[in-house]
């Protein structure tokens, strides 16, 4: 009854193979070639120190926070919160106060994004949507090459050919005819918050572009065909089939720009005039919190001047962990539901 | 030479779900075992708890006896030791990718910490005839990767590093579903001749394989242990109706 | 004006085929606006660079202030040394780390070593830098090469840890499993056959780490700090090349500045060098799906 289906006895059964390949066996008897342990104690200890170097990381952001807090003891005891909000910097006097490099920060960041957002928009659209491929990848690869370059490199450039074009043709320019804004008052130096705010836009730019070009990378094919079938044009594709399912993606990029923005030192110290003063003319000289720091650090006599520069440092830290915190959940967001590559 | 298993009572868990149930299985030294059964029905498992594979899976977990020879799989012997002694070879061919043919072979003998020059040379070209291969890879042997090589040598050749370790037992699972019929042919015909050396299980769904390869046939259906015997018997009078129903195809 | 071949429908407006032009001409525009500064950084960095890069600048250590020539030898080696320090720092915790990610962190804890991680690679590396100047050179006393190497240190570990575990997590199961069936055990599987079919993609994290941190100056100004001298000791202020250039470039001697360009030049080289291994890495080996 069985036999029908399966037909296995009319099937060769186990059968010896019709030449006879001798097993020639030229070992002599059973003794075991490996003679090891259990690898059972091994495995524990490399757990532990692999689990050990995890803990490092975790270690050293505890270290990080407790230095930064350790060392502004002394002038959070000193001048409490207001310190953030005074804008004096004496150190002869021992008064210190970081309103002006707070501000400083933000205004040469916002510049930078007013400047880098459109621009880095617009390479990613590029590179994304409209490229034709064998531009793609020279394209990319050359807008990372801009991420390479150090900061202090931007700065040598900045000094001897940002600033020179800005004091001899862009200020004066601006002064002339946008002077009325109060944006652009006052000497056209070439070096002050307008220097920093331009190097600063091309330093961050790649990095609102690459990780734009990420998100939009992520939005399924199906959603742009949805709306090229449609009858839409290719910019209204961009538009409503991936610009807009990206946007918490383009948004968290963009607070990704703006904590590296944040948090950038060489360049900006090098051009921004390093005067704490507060300005409404983005011509004017200034500083940021970065900068002071990176000036005053090593020079600081009293312990009070080094605890303010380190209750500085510990804003930078936190403001930066904001930041970049808030722009990881928002790429996470959309970066998570349409995964952008598969693992083999 | 082959030494056989005997199981008693195994169960199987993957966290909460049970996958094998009260297995208990004589499984003979020096012959060939094939197991048999629809997809799902736990024949992979089964097989990789001899040779404690199955615990490297998170939350997995195992009870019952399992014993080769004198050796206790599961009481107190270290899981690194029993694979040495029990091998396996795999669906997918495995070659180690970074890794020569020679290297794929002397691998497990390697990180074991057997490094004798001389004898390695002899093990390779003694696991590599056992697994005939020896013929079309011997003069490449150091200059070939393991993944350059076709899917069937693929498979030999993961079949010769297994052996090259010289365990007792050999666990085969699928080994040639992902091959093309000559491949098939080639591993068949290594498996009549690695029998009088080693005790073979191998999980096939193919019953025409297992007819033709092994000399005990057992049938797992959902978790469980239906009928164990000779292969003959099996497959043309089998004791159990859900066995018969299997084998003339009435489902799985 | 009606489109013959779909009757009954508006063509596609004026208005909006305008604006597909303008999105297209725009986002080109971008692309050449961003392009400007990254042709004029390069091309001014040959042009005002390769000058004055002559055997004398390579062997050379500063001159004194006001005398013509001199060289950066010795910022040149300092550089080596720091990254060398902060390689041996960096790599084995950042490897460490990355094998615990991916082979035993799948879980919460891995969760928030690897979010720890992220948090870590956005500090500002000058905060970085405060770090690194409280526990080492308010230890010894003095500034040092060391705790320059330890600021860059802490500054690979992300960048590496994220790149090995991506990697890792590239190597098929099957492939471990092969190596249990063999009787190897765990660990030695990891770093026998899982690292090292993983390895040319976590050599280029630790390439990519190292090409970030090589031109790093803001935390070294208050560790290494710096040195117109020769100095091999771990101990001792030590020149960078990043500090060197970042000094000559705002002070107000023009020699200086020439030789800044200089520096400049032989320091992106380096770090060119680097990211092109990497894209040569990439094009080759098991580097699937990375950006």
């Amino acid at each position: 009854m069985a036999n029908r289906a399966l037909g296995a006895p009319r099937l060769p059964g186990p059968q010896p193979v019709a030449e006879s390949k001798v097993i020639t066996d030229t070992r002599t008897q059973a003794e075991p070639l490996i003679k090891a342990g259990s690898g059972h104690v091994s495995d524990t200890l490399f757990h532990l120190a692999m689990l050990g170097c995890g803990v490092c990381v975790l270690g050293l952001v505890g270290l990080i926070i407790y230095e930064l807090v350790r060392g502004s003891n002394l002038s959070w005891n000193a001048f409490g919160w207001k310190f953030f909000f005074r804008s004096e910097w004496d150190p002869v006097n021992d008064q210190f106060g970081a309103w002006a490099f707070v501000y400083g920060t933000l205004i040469s960041s916002l510049v930078a994004l007013f400047l880098a957002i459109p621009l880095a928009l617009g390479v990613a659209v590029f590179i994304t949507e409209m490229s034709p491929r064998w531009l793609k990848g020279p394209l990319a690869f050359t807008t990372e090459l801009l991420a390479a370059i150090p900061s202090v490199i931007y700065g040598l450039w900045a000094i001897f050919v940002l600033v020179p074009i800005l004091r001899q043709y862009l200020e004066p320019f601006l002064g002339k005819y946008f002077g009325w804004t109060g944006l652009f008052e006052g000497a056209p130096y070439g070096i002050g918050m307008l220097a920093a705010g331009i190097i600063l836009a091309i330093m961050v730019v790649p990095i609102i572009s690459s990780i734009t070009r990420e998100v939009m990378t992520a939005v399924p094919q199906q959603q742009r065909e949805a709306v090229l079938a449609l009858g839409a044009t290719r910019w209204e594709m961009i538009r409503t089939g991936v610009l807009r399912n990206a946007r918490a993606g383009i948004l968290g990029a963009i607070i990704l720009g703006l904590g590296r923005a944040l948090g950038e030192t060489m360049a900006v110290t090098m051009v921004i005039g390093n005067r704490p003063e507060i300005a409404r003319s983005l011509f004017a000289p200034g500083y940021t919190m970065a900068s002071v720091i990176a000036n005053e650090f090593s020079e600081a006599t009293g312990d009070t001047y080094l605890s303010a520069l380190i209750e500085i440092g510990l804003a930078l830290f936190l403001l930066t962990i904001i930041v970049n915190i808030l722009a990881q959940i928002l790429v996470w967001s959309v970066t998570r539901g349409m995964p952008a590559r598969s693992n083999a | 030479m082959g030494v056989g298993i005997k199981v008693e009572h195994l169960d199987a868990w993957f966290g909460k779900t049970q996958s094998l149930h009260d297995i208990s299985m004589d499984i003979q030294g020096s012959h060939a075992t094939a197991i048999i059964g629809p997809s799902g029905c736990g024949k992979s498992t089964f097989v990789r708890c001899l040779n404690r594979m199955h615990e490297t899976i998170p939350d997995a977990r195992v009870s019952g006896r399992v014993r080769m020879g004198e050796l206790e799989v599961y009481n107190g012997t270290a899981a690194v030791q029993i694979r040495r002694r029990i091998g396996m070879v795999f669906q997918k061919p495995n070659p180690f990718p970074t890794m020569s043919i020679y290297d794929n072979v002397a691998a497990g003998l390697r990180l074991n910490g057997f490094h004798d020059r001389r004898r390695l040379d002899e093990v390779v070209e003694r696991s590599l005839k056992l697994s005939a291969l020896w013929e079309e890879v011997k003069d490449n042997l150091r200059k070939k990767s393991g993944a350059s090589l076709s899917g069937g040598q693929q498979q030999r050749l993961c079949i010769a590093r297994a052996l090259a370790v010289e365990p007792q037992v050999l666990l085969m699972d699928e080994p040639c579903s992902a091959l093309d019929p000559i491949s098939t042919g080639k591993i068949e015909e290594l498996i009549f001749q690695l029998k009088e050396k080693f005790t073979i299980v191998i999980v096939t769904h193919n019953m025409q394989q297992a007819s033709r390869v092994a000399e005990f046939t057992g049938f797992f259906l959902m978790g469980r242990l239906v009928e164990f015997d000779r292969t003959e018997k099996i497959f043309t009078t089998p004791s159990d109706k859900r066995t018969e129903d299997y084998i003339t195809g009435r489902f799985g | 004006m009606p489109d013959p071949s779909t009757p009954g429908l508006p063509s596609i407006s004026f208005w909006r085929r305008g604006k597909n032009v303008a999105a297209t001409l725009g986002a080109a525009a971008a692309v050449v606006l961003v392009l400007l500064p990254l042709v004029a950084i390069f091309g001014y960095l040959v042009y005002k660079g390769v000058g004055s890069l002559n055997w004398a600048f390579l062997t050379q250590i500063p001159k004194p202030v006001g005398e013509p020539g001199g060289g950066m030898a010795n910022a040149i080696a300092g550089t080596c040394w720091i990254l060398l320090i902060a390689s041996c720092i960096g790599v084995p915790i950042g490897i460490g780390a990355g094998i615990y990610l991916a082979e035993y962190g799948r879980n919460r804890f891995g969760d928030l070593v690897r979010f720890t991680a992220d948090v870590l690679n956005g500090v500002p590396s000058i905060v970085i830098g405060i770090v690194a100047y409280a526990i080492v050179v308010l230890q010894q006393g003095h500034f040092s090469a060391l705790a320059g190497g330890v600021a860059l240190g802490i500054m690979m570990i992300p960048t590496i840890t994220r790149a090995t575990e991506e990697m890792l997590l590239l190597v098929p199961q099957t492939i471990r499993e092969a190596a249990y069936g063999l009787g190897v055990a765990r660990w030695r599987t990891t770093l026998s056959i899982t690292l090292r079919t993983a390895s040319s993609g976590v050599i280029t994290g630790v390439m990519l780490a190292f090409a970030r941190v090589a031109g790093e100056t803001a935390p070294l100004l208050f560790t290494a700090f710096g040195n117109q001298y020769w100095n091999w000791k771990i101990n001792q202020p030590t020149a960078a090349l990043s500090l060197q250039v970042f000094t000559y470039a705002i002070s107000p001697f023009d020699e200086w500045h020439r030789q800044a360009w200089a520096g400049a030049l032989i320091l992106i080289i380096l770090i060119v060098l680097a990211v092109s291994a990497v894209r040569f890495a990439a094009g080759r080996g098991m580097l699937k799906g990375t950006s």
